[in-house]
């Protein structure tokens, strides 16, 4: 078994309106210092032995569905 | 001139779609099932709105990697004619049919209600019945509609004129840039649109405005009196 963790962020100058109502509701909740605030996405991902390459595997379901490329960059983390 | 809709689970406007393409073309349209790995031969073949997938991962993600799309694909390559509209043009941005992609709307609300639209390119196999800068009426209903390309994608999108409708001044009801509603590829013959003509057909929606891009795309003028 291989565990394995993706992270899908949006690409800096996306807007993210999500962000920034949860920034604006950290304010509210009367954290300071909140500069700003981006949402993204996570996926815990397990593979069986079956699996040659896992790292390769794991960006092409970046590439192919995990992440829009247009809008999201991602990231992907071998975790043991 | 024969028309198909594509259905996937979800899909929620795909009635009103066989509706207007029956009712404007005198023939139903072929139904294909998303799992479907061919289309029957068709002129227009239509994406419609919904929620398809319930939506999960992003609008209209999970869809665009489903095993009708490799025919669309190749339709569109011969030059067929595809419509997508709303969630249709989110799955048709996601399968890079399309450039950009359709974010969620700026002020975070699900938006259902009547915008002004201007037709910014009536030289089009699916607007050629309209005139260029003409404003009609259409109505929009949809969470993620906030279109958004890179600024060189974007510049691609204008300097093509690639845009075909864009959200009269005032009325953006989600943030998408340059106003953008609709944009078409560079080919000319996939067209992607928020806003629902499908829902403007008969007098009693409220007006008859949608009527004519499915008279342009179908190839027909309606024999129906207004």
């Amino acid at each position: 078994m291989t565990k394995a963790r993706i992270t899908v962020t949006l690409k800096n100058g996306v807007l993210d309106p999500q962000g920034k109502a949860i920034e604006g509701g950290l304010t509210s909740l009367g954290f300071s210092g909140v500069d700003s605030v981006r949402q993204g996405k996570v996926f815990d991902i397990v593979l069986d032995e079956s699996n040659k390459d896992v790292e390769a595997q794991l960006a092409d379901m970046c590439e192919k569905l995990l992440a829009n490329t247009v809008i999201e960059n991602y990231s992907v983390e071998v975790l043991d | 001139m024969k028309s198909s809709v594509i259905l996937f689970p979800g899909s929620n406007r795909d009635r009103d779609m066989i509706a207007a393409l029956t009712k404007i073309s005198g023939t139903a349209p072929n139904l294909v099932w998303h799992t479907d790995t061919e289309i029957p031969r068709s002129d227009l073949i239509v994406v419609p709105g919904g929620f398809s997938y319930g939506d999960y991962l992003r609008s209209g993600a999970i869809a665009a990697r489903s095993p009708v799309m490799d025919e669309i694909r190749k339709a569109a390559d011969k030059g067929v004619k595809v419509l997508g509209v709303c969630n249709g043009f989110q799955i048709l941005t996601e399968a890079q049919l399309l450039p950009g992609a359709l974010m969620r709307n700026a002020g975070l609300r699900f938006v259902c209600k009547t915008v002004k639209l201007k037709v910014e390119n009536a030289n089009t196999s699916f607007t050629n019945q309209y005139v260029d800068g003409q404003i009609i009426p259409c109505p929009v209903a949809h969470h993620d509609g906030n279109f958004f390309a890179e600024q060189d994608a974007l510049k691609q999108i204008e300097d093509n004129h690639q845009v075909v409708f864009r959200y009269a001044a005032g009325t953006n009801p989600n943030g998408s840039i340059n106003d953008i509603a609709g944009i078409i590829n560079t080919k000319g013959n996939v067209l992607g649109m928020m806003p629902h003509p499908e829902n403007l057909i008969e007098s009693d929606h409220g007006g008859r405005d949608g009527r004519k891009l499915f008279e342009s795309a179908l190839d027909v003028v309606s024999v129906e009196a207004a």
